[in-house]
């Protein structure tokens, strides 16, 4: 049957015109396999407090260490850095070049302060006795938080990079590509970060 | 701390192995052979030519080619820790002490298993799913080419950092998983875990890299007309190969990030005390482990697939059952690690679900093995190299397989677990589908990479030697383990065992002339290169690769290919396709960058300064990656066009050549 309409009608088996796949075509596609790989990293850090975070070894709990109304703080900066990145990305889409970079200021503001509070927590616990070393809990916690801290903390670094990107080069398609796969990445640590507030934070002070 | 110890960390003049002769005399042989290679690149001025052809080379194909030379390098270490451990076992019998210490001997075992999974059979793979799914799919390049030259080189500076612990320090004696609390800094204070660590971080991140890069280059390249059913068995194994890496990969990341905060910031995840956790580790490593065995084999069952069709001048049998059995064995990969460590605590009805889900596991790969069968039933079959792997492979690893299933069944575990049976059976498997699958590989897809063929007569010299070399090496271990040796052991008490350990030794030599038999194999056709000299399609293939000219022009195809079937290539033949032969358009491709190296070397200085303990160094490396990398995405001009004329040249060129042929 198909040599039938092979004999017809000859197949074309090749493109005449070379087919012009668009620049960054898999981008989006790549990124978003990066971050379910980074996710399966929380994944295993979320597992491992869900073990280690009974065993306080004599140690200070969750009651004895966490300050929840700085805690809702710490969220709530982290909460407005999301929605100022999405003003971003809507200047962005109506091609506003100054209110873009003013939107990714102020979302660096909120990320910074998220940073500044998490290392006031950090420090606080670590003068108290309750470093990460005290115990499987607190090695648990300080590296579940941690991680999404420095995840917050590149994130930061790379957002300056963007901003200088658009400074030099204005919103031309790569530099959007990029602010997309850098908003992906923010609301993703959002994303973290309310399991984190959940599952750590609240959870903890309840049980 | 003194001011050499800021300078240096840990690093002093002990660190150099000067007191073990073997280590020394091994290392004067790699300087002479490093400096005699340097001398000699340096003679013929070839390091232009490297560096701007191959290094910075963002061409999957070349980047697939240098993956199978360190696969090969690596493979020749990793024999030669076998060698050392057979040898050793054989001698040391009847209050001999064999020619290994302790300290050397263990470092030996875990360097063979380190460097043989992940500095072997993964650049091995890596490098052949490069190479080839490109061409399948009738692409021009992978999705992203610049992190695939920079994956390539994570990989290497990973085991660059391997290589580096046999002459700086000393590397893991714990074992390839490494297990705390063994491989906590109260038990392995040294820098042994150190390096297992950082090797193993760095060439991570370039797997983990290379796995999104090749799905997201498979689920968006392919050629029009090519939907997912389309596509070649090999492409759908390298595939589903890739979710697995990019779905465990990240696992062993995080665990080896969690050992590592326990050895260098004092935290208690997996230590004995305040409230650490050591199974908590075994689980997480293995819930890694048993898929990356599955990111091994996979592929290599895709070439099975295709050589098995290819020399049986068949459409594959079963191809959609094919599909399924391989998207079976991916879920399913998942939920058997603990069969790892049945004997570990779980209790029984733990024990009997990952039992069973081991079992069901040889289900679809039994349907595979029927479909091989079946594709060979009533075929034209011609005993070429690659077909002679295949065959090879159904019987071992049949064998292989069922002692897996009997490894599988947790009473027979217990008697079984951490003997020299399982030793048996893993090789059995690894050696028996990987290694012969990369075999038929080689030999299938050779005239592809260089456009001649493999020697025959050395193939068969290595064929054989493997085949007789791999069961005498192996047999001895399944008897042995079935009567309850131990693995890892140094010497022997009962001097009956000694003559088993004599006739693996005797196989492992037989096995080393399999492989010196192939190295001459390479020699011999490369010097012979114009006798063996092919065109496009010397096999009388079935996909897409073999359309174009072997080797493939930089840009693989001058009009991108239209698919109607899986057996694309197959389908054009067969319905008379006619080469185009004018009409060519210049052609859009990514440029080299040297970014890939020098970002990997920063990563490797870094794991080195880490592991030595040179703080300064690490930061500032850190900072010089971060940096540079930053750098880098300042450059946005990334791709040129092939001018046509360049294109025609090419075309002609081979129009020529194929008319010779004819």
């Amino acid at each position: 049957m198909s040599s039938a309409t092979a004999t017809t009608e000859p197949r074309a088996y090749h493109l005449p015109e070379e087919p012009h796949l668009h620049e960054g075509h898999s981008t989006m596609l790549g990124f978003w396999m990066y971050l379910m790989s980074d996710c399966l990293i929380f994944a295993i850090l979320f597992a491992t407090y869900a073990v280690l975070g009974g065993n306080f070894a004599g140690g200070p709990g969750p009651k004895d260490l966490f300050d929840l109304p700085l805690i809702a703080l710490n969220t709530a900066m982290l909460l407005f850095s999301s929605i100022t990145y999405g003003f971003a990305m809507l200047a962005m889409e109506k091609n506003k070049v100054s209110a873009t970079q003013g939107w990714l200021f102020v979302t660096l503001l909120f990320g910074g302060a998220f940073l500044f509070i998490e290392l006031y927590e950090f420090s606080h616990l670590i003068h108290e006795g309750a470093g990460p070393w005290r115990s499987a809990f607190l090695s648990a916690f300080f590296t579940l938080v941690g991680t999404h801290g420095l995840h917050v903390t590149f994130g930061s670094i790379w957002l300056i990079t963007l901003m200088v990107q658009v400074a030099k080069k204005g919103l031309i398609p790569a530099n959007k590509r990029r602010l997309m796969c850098l908003s992906l990445f923010w609301h993703f640590l959002d994303v973290i970060w309310i399991g984190v507030f959940t599952f750590v934070y609240l959870m903890g002070v309840l049980r | 701390m003194t001011t050499a110890q800021m300078i240096f960390g840990r690093l002093t003049w002990d660190s150099f192995p000067w007191h073990e002769p073997i280590v020394v005399a091994t290392f004067c042989a790699v300087v002479l052979g490093g400096a005699a290679l340097a001398a000699a690149l340096t003679y013929f001025k070839l390091w232009g030519y490297l560096w701007k052809e191959w290094f910075t080379s963002v061409d999957h194909k070349k980047i697939g080619i240098m993956y199978m030379v360190l696969g090969l390098i690596m493979f020749l270490r990793g024999f030669a820790d076998a060698i050392m451990m057979r040898l050793q076992q054989a001698l040391a019998f009847n209050g001999s002490e064999g020619y290994l210490n302790a300290h050397h001997y263990d470092q030996v075992f875990t360097a063979h298993g380190v460097i043989m999974i992940f500095f072997v059979a993964m650049p091995f793979i890596t490098g052949l799913m490069n190479y080839i799914v490109p061409l399948q799919i009738g692409a021009r390049d992978v999705s992203f080419p610049f992190l695939n030259n920079f994956s390539f080189w994570m990989t290497t500076g990973g085991a660059v950092l391997v290589m580096a612990s046999l002459f700086l320090g000393e590397f893991a004696q714990t074992g390839w998983l490494a297990y705390p609390p063994l491989s906590g800094i109260d038990y392995s204070p040294a820098t042994g875990v150190d390096y297992y660590i950082w090797a193993l971080q760095v060439a991570g991140v370039g797997t983990t890299l290379s796995g999104i890069n090749l799905i997201a280059t498979i689920v968006k390249m392919r050629a029009p007309g090519m939907s997912l059913m389309k596509m070649p068995v090999f492409t759908w194994t390298s595939l589903c190969a890739n979710v697995l890496i990019v779905a465990s990969f990240p696992i062993l990341t995080a665990t080896l990030v969690l050992l590592s905060l326990d050895r260098y910031a004092g935290t208690n995840f997996f230590t004995n005390d305040f409230g650490g956790n050591p199974m908590m580790y075994v689980n997480l490593i293995w819930i890694w482990g048993h898929p990356e065995v599955y990111i091994l084999i996979l592929p290599l069952f895709g070439v099975f697939s295709e050589v098995t069709s290819t020399f049986s001048g068949k459409r594959l049998f079963g191809y959609t059952s094919m599909v399924y059995a391989t998207c079976t064995i991916m879920v399913l990969s998942y939920l058997v690690w603990l069969h790892h460590f049945f004997t570990m605590g779980s209790g029984a009805s733990v024990n009997s679900f990952f039992g069973i889900t081991t079992m069901i596991i040889s289900i679809p790969t039994g349907a595979k093995l029927f479909n091989w069968l079946f594709t060979m039933y009533r075929g034209r079959i011609r005993f070429e190299l690659p077909m002679m792997w295949t065959v090879a492979f159904m019987l071992t690893f049949t064998i292989g397989g069922m002692t897996g299933v009997m490894l599988a069944v947790p009473p027979a575990d217990f008697v079984l677990h951490n003997s020299l049976f399982l030793i048996a059976h893993f090789h059995n498997v690894i050696i028996g589908g990987v290694l012969f699958g990369l075999f038929a590989a080689i030999n299938y897809w050779w005239p592809k990479a260089f456009g001649f063929k493999l020697n025959v007569f050395w193939g068969k010299v290595s064929f054989w030697c493997w085949q007789v070399g791999f069961w005498m090496a192996f047999t001895p271990l399944y008897i042995m383990g079935l009567m309850g040796v131990t693995r890892r052991m140094r010497v022997f008490d009962d001097p009956s065992l000694q003559i088993w350990f004599v006739i693996a030794a005797i196989g492992a030599a037989i096995v080393a002339a399999g492989i010196g038999a192939m190295l001459v194999q390479f020699a011999v056709s490369i010097w012979k290169r114009d006798e063996l000299k092919v065109e496009g399609d010397p096999w009388d293939g079935r996909t897409l690769e073999w359309a174009t000219s072997s080797p493939p022009p930089e840009y693989n195809f001058a009009f991108t290919p239209v698919v109607y079937d899986a057996d694309s290539w197959a389908d054009m033949k067969k319905n008379g396709y006619q080469r185009p032969l004018t009409g060519y358009q210049p052609i859009h491709m990514p440029s080299s960058t040297g970014s890939g190296v020098i970002l990997a070397a920063l990563a490797t200085l870094c794991g080195f300064a880490l592991i030595w303990y040179i703080w300064w160094l690490a930061g500032l490396s850190f900072i010089g990656m971060i940096g540079y990398a930053i750098f880098h995405t300042f450059n946005y001009k990334r791709d040129f066009y092939i001018p046509v004329e360049d294109v025609t040249r090419t075309e002609e060129e081979r129009t020529r050549i194929l008319a010779a042929g004819v």
